[in-house]
């Protein structure tokens, strides 16, 4: 077993992190920070999930949330999406193993995955209201966020969602709050198997190295680690029974990138429209330097008078 | 050509010293200047969601969040006023056989040598390519930015589909801007432009120099019987 999760401190603790930790601030370069924390990470067992959903409720409890009460829609997924108020969510799939023809019943808990090359923090043009800490958490600062939904559009996982309530945009925090004073997040916290894990992103490899030789021992021959490269890794991972198909987890996706055309948008157009204006104006400007005003002559005066049978002067 | 050449309602001719000619009505002016302010507030907003070298802009609106909302009514705004300001020139700004000619010698026309361009009516090959410039770009603006007013119509199309509108609005933005660009510079170059759209006139003597075409037609217009001097 891994070592459960600590429990909250009796005396007041100083943040471990910061302001001074940013790696990377939405339209804003920053400097690089003078110490580096140890990168983090939660590793989501998705073998080890018995689907209580306690983590989905210790993220409103512990967030201060209020879903709104929905319908049921046929299947144990509820709310049917994640919301802004539902940081986190089981999504439940029923999927047949073509191999054995048994029913395997997939729950993967669903929500941001802090990724290494965050695609919201890209697309975000609000300085400062989309952040990510040297321990990997990208974090989003409700105060700075004008609530454009370009984040949605960046992200390669479809998490953020924006309030219809504030038009700003929710998604897990990772509970930076209280990752900065050693505690795990609410849901690793809450989670009665350790199918959610919380510590350094080392240890949880490590740790998910052994899970996944457990599960190759028992017959899950494509039992792997999720930590997709395509977006530098992400700081939330999933040990997967089938992870040569993360499409059959309710559509995880197999290579997920920042969409190439969030990538030209963000980054080429920018260039090549700012130069396209400047050269439009730079070609007024030295056209008139060189060509001078095109003036109305007094022939053409005269001209339009005689045209016109005006008194002759 | 018939005496219908391209001459618009409300436009006429007075004699005098100089000849002073009708080429707005009151109600177009405004019309254009209700486009050309949202047009305006439609860049410095939208710049300043483009760009983060830009996004101090947002302080003219209120801030970022005001910036985001108001941002798509204002292109509401612009649209409608765009529309009227379609229906009222269109017909002038169909494509004439002087048009290919004119642009043809696009040199003359950019060194000022008027007297080897063929003579044009109301608009010129170069007003024709602002306004039909103008007509498409804004509809492909409404039409992105209603894919990506979030707000409103979220639910309406996927997110691949946004990610391409806001790429597509972005390009047409700038795009549209250019289009301003020359439009503005244009009106700043040609001398005894701008009072078109001020006043409402021009001089005879400009009207004569630019669009002579439609100077001969309305003076026809003005002495029923005598054929255009051609």
């Amino acid at each position: 077993m891994f070592p459960p999760a600590p429990n909250p401190p009796v005396a007041p603790v100083a943040p471990k992190y910061g302001q001074q930790d940013l790696i990377r601030r939405s339209a804003s370069t920053i400097a690089p920070p003078a110490q580096t924390q140890t990168p983090v990470a939660k590793l989501i067992d998705v073998s080890k999930c018995i689907g209580c959903k306690a983590c989905q409720a210790a993220c409103l409890e512990w967030n201060n949330l209020h879903e709104e009460i929905g319908t049921f829609n046929g299947t144990y997924t509820n709310p049917p999406d994640l919301t802004p108020a539902s940081f986190t969510l089981m999504r439940f799939t029923e999927w047949t193993n073509p191999e054995t023809q048994n029913l395997e019943w997939l729950i993967r808990k669903d929500g941001c995955m802090h990724c290494a090359d965050p695609g919201c923090l890209k697309a975000c043009p609000a300085p400062g209201a989309i952040v990510q800490y040297s321990n990997g958490i990208v974090d989003f600062d409700h105060d700075k966020c004008i609530g454009c939904g370009y984040c949605v559009k960046g992200c390669p996982f479809n998490i953020p969602r924006i309030s219809q309530v504030d038009n700003k945009a929710y998604k897990c925090t990772l509970c930076s709050d209280r990752v900065a004073v050693g505690q795990w997040p609410a849901c690793a916290k809450a989670c009665p198997t350790q199918a959610i894990a919380f510590g350094t992103k080392d240890d949880m490899t490590k740790w998910a190295d052994g899970r996944i030789k457990d599960l190759k021992s028992r017959g899950y021959a494509n039992a792997g680690l999720y930590d997709p490269p395509g977006v530098g890794g992400t700081h939330v991972m999933y040990v997967l029974q089938h992870a040569n198909t993360p499409e059959i987890y309710a559509g995880l996706p197999k290579n997920p990138t920042i969409s190439p055309v969030v990538e030209i948008w963000k980054g080429m157009t920018k260039y090549v429209g700012f130069a396209a204006i400047g050269l439009a104006a730079a070609a007024g400007v030295l056209h008139h330097l060189v060509a001078g005003p095109n003036k109305v002559s007094k022939e053409d005066e005269e001209n339009a008078e005689k045209l016109t049978g005006s008194d002759p002067r | 050509m018939s005496n219908e050449y391209d001459v618009e309602s409300g436009d006429g001719v007075h004699k005098g010293r100089p000849v002073t000619v009708d080429r707005y009505t009151l109600s177009a002016r405004i019309n254009h200047w209700i486009t050309a302010i949202s047009l305006i507030l439609l860049a410095l907003s939208g710049m300043a969601l483009f760009s983060p070298s830009l996004f101090f802009l947002t302080n003219l609106f209120g801030g970022g969040q005001w910036t985001r909302a108001i941002h798509p009514w204002i292109g509401v705004v612009l649209f409608f006023s765009f529309a009227g300001l379609f229906l009222r020139f269109w017909r002038a700004n169909l494509w004439k056989a002087e048009d290919g000619t004119w642009l043809a010698r696009i040199r003359d026309v950019l060194g000022g040598h008027e007297e080897r361009l063929p003579e044009v009516g109301k608009y010129n090959a170069g007003q024709k390519f602002v306004f039909w410039g103008m007509s498409f770009l804004i509809i492909v603006l409404i039409g992105s930015g209603f894919v990506v007013w979030d707000q409103y119509f979220f639910a309406f199309t996927t997110i691949e589909q946004k990610r391409i509108a806001i790429l597509v609005h972005a390009l047409a933005a700038v795009a549209i801007i250019c289009v301003w660009i020359i439009h503005v510079y244009a009106a700043i170059w040609v001398r005894g432009t701008i009072g078109a759209m001020t006043k409402g006139q021009v001089t005879g003597g400009w009207a004569w120099r630019h669009h002579r075409k439609w100077l001969r037609e309305l003076v026809s217009k003005d002495k029923p019987g005598r054929t255009p001097a051609e």
